[in-house]
């Protein structure tokens, strides 16, 4: 039924080239569906006035949740009535986006039946987005959903759907099981999840190892990264193999170790592990020749963001190393004493991040009772007039604040 | 200690706060906390008060609404819809 799309001469541009295009996806379901024939309509009208015509935000929802629906709607519904409503639904995935090509073509026949039909297979938030329905359909979609076995996902002040990389499914270096825990703290976490109770968003993200696949130093809000605190394993002989296929071992692996800890006198490689940064790239380019340690577990940081209210921060570390072995209970402790405090003296979309380089980290540390330790800093500071209270006897407290005044 | 006020106690309050603000200032579920704790001091806590806000919710008493952030106000005819 091309003849009956609307004429759309900028959009079309973009069906052009060897690479997927959206319009042409969004056309195959215009055939047969309004909502994306509009869809391409008011497209075409943005992209030839340069101006939006979506409102955000509302009141939209299923009963009992405050997340996981995104209100949107058209300023112009009279020219284009099929998208007066078009909010989006974030379903939760399964932990590192495995499924049954039954499981996906379920969540495509309740979406064809009550939405748009289109979808967006990931969302950067991980989640599974149906894209464009109206407030009358979010309930009937919900409920369907819940009896496949379906949850919808987190949007809000709320915790985000948690997210992981495939870890110990797929890859040999992660270092701890991503999806395990990412599930483990999903389902604990239920309440926070569906529940916007929190100053603004709050996200999880799980990687297996430095390499950190899903990018959680950059866009968490709490980074779990896998990482090992004994000796790289080194296997000689694999690690000779790479030489002989051609590996510039000195000038690829040893001249780029952030360390400068690694050595190669020709025959045999030496890492100096106390230096080591725990960065990845010689793991990675001698694949097999070396391996992450053998005593295993994470590396918690915290803080990262992008830029909305404040700048663009990456997560820095608040635990250098904690095993990650079920029921995660010193982990969910920690996780409950983070949000205790920042719910407490949280600003409105003051990010945990931004907050504590609001209060200072000494503050947030103290409030959330952990120790400052040398790794959750770049370099220690210059400046000499620093005082350290355990210097001091009890009782000379008060000349010290004199002087320090 | 205090005895805790009942669930339906504090979601009474918080309801009146909701229902008094409505239309001049959103309230955040946060915002509720607080404020129910600076009025009962320690006769309320955050679980009480999650539990609270819940039973607001799934009586359909009050909506979660989200501009920028989440907030609680009472179901309402939507500004931004379209009929
Ligand atoms: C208008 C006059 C002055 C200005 C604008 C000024 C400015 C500064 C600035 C910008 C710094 C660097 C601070 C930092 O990086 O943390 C500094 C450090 C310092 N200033 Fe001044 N200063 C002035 C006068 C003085 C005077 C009169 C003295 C001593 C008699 C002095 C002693 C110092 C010292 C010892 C430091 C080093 C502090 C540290 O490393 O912690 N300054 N000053
Ligand atoms: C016996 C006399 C002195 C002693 C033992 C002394 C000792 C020190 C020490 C230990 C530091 C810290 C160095 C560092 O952080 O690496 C320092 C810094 C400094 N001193 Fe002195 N000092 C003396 C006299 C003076 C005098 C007379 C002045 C100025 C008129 C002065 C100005 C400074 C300044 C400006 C710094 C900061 C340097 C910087 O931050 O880079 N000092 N001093
Ligand atoms: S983050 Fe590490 S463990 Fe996870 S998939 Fe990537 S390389 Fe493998
Ligand atoms: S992991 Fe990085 S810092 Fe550590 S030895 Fe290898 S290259 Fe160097």
């Amino acid at each position: 039924m091309a003849d009956q799309l609307p004429n759309t001469p900028m959009l079309d541009e973009l069906e052009k080239g060897k690479w997927p295009s959206f319009v042409k996806e969004i056309k195959t379901a215009a055939a047969s569906n309004d909502m994306s024939k509009d869809l391409l309509g008011i497209l075409e009208k943005s992209y030839s006035e340069k101006i939006g015509h979506w409102k955000h935000g509302g009141i939209v929802g299923v009963l009992g949740y405050g997340g996981g629906v995104i209100g949107r709607y058209c300023d112009v519904p009279k020219e284009f009535p099929g998208v007066s409503h078009f909010h989006t639904m974030r379903v939760n995935m399964p932990a590192a986006w495995f499924y049954t090509s039954d499981a996906l073509r379920t969540i495509a026949d309740i979406w064809e039946k009550h939405g748009s039909g289109l979808t967006n297979m990931h969302g950067s938030t991980g989640d599974i987005i149906l894209l464009g329905t109206t407030t009358d359909e979010l309930e009937p979609t919900f409920q369907e959903l819940a009896q496949e076995g379906f949850d919808i996902g987190g949007s809000g002040s709320d915790l985000r759907t948690p997210s992981c990389c495939n870890g110990m499914a797929r890859c040999e270096w992660a270092c701890y099981d991503t999806m395990k825990a990412c599930y483990d703290l999903t389902m604990h976490f239920q309440d926070e999840l569906h529940r916007p109770a929190f100053p603004y968003k709050y996200k999880f993200k799980f990687a297996g190892c430095p390499n950190d696949c899903v990018a959680s130093i950059a866009r968490a809000d709490m980074s779990f990264i896998g990482v090992w605190r004994d000796e790289i394993q080194i296997d000689q002989e694999k690690v000779k193999e790479h030489i002989d296929k051609g590996v510039d071992i000195v000038n690829d692996v040893i001249l780029r170790c952030p360390g400068q800890c690694m050595k190669w006198d020709g025959k045999k490689l030496e890492i100096e592990d106390e230096y080591c940064r725990h960065c990845m790239h010689c793991i990675n380019v001698l694949n097999k020749g070396l391996k992450p340690g053998k005593d295993r577990g994470c590396m918690i940081l915290i803080g990262s963001k992008a830029p909305i209210v404040e700048g663009a921060q990456l997560s820095s570390v608040l635990v250098p190393f904690m095993k990650m072995e079920e029921p995660y209970d010193e982990l969910k402790d920690l996780v409950e004493r983070i949000w205790d405090i920042w719910c407490e003296e949280g600003k409105a979309r003051e990010r945990v991040g931004e907050f504590i380089q609001r209060v200072g980290l000494g503050n947030f540390l103290e409030a959330i009772e952990v120790e400052p330790l040398p790794e959750m800093i770049a370099h220690p500071r210059e400046n000499p007039y620093v005082f350290y209270e355990e210097y001091y006897e009890e009782g000379d407290d008060d000349d010290e604040e004199e002087e320090e005044e | 200690m205090a005895d805790k006020l009942t669930v339906d106690e504090v979601a009474d309050q918080m309801y009146k706060m909701v229902a008094d603000s409505q239309g001049q200032k959103k309230l955040k579920p946060g915002d509720l906390t607080k404020a129910m704790k600076e009025i009962n001091g320690d006769k309320v806590d955050r679980k009480l008060c999650k539990d609270a806000i819940r039973s607001l919710i799934e009586s359909g008493r009050c909506v979660y609404t989200y501009f920028g952030g989440s907030y609680i106000e009472l179901p309402h005819k939507e500004g931004a819809s379209n009929d």
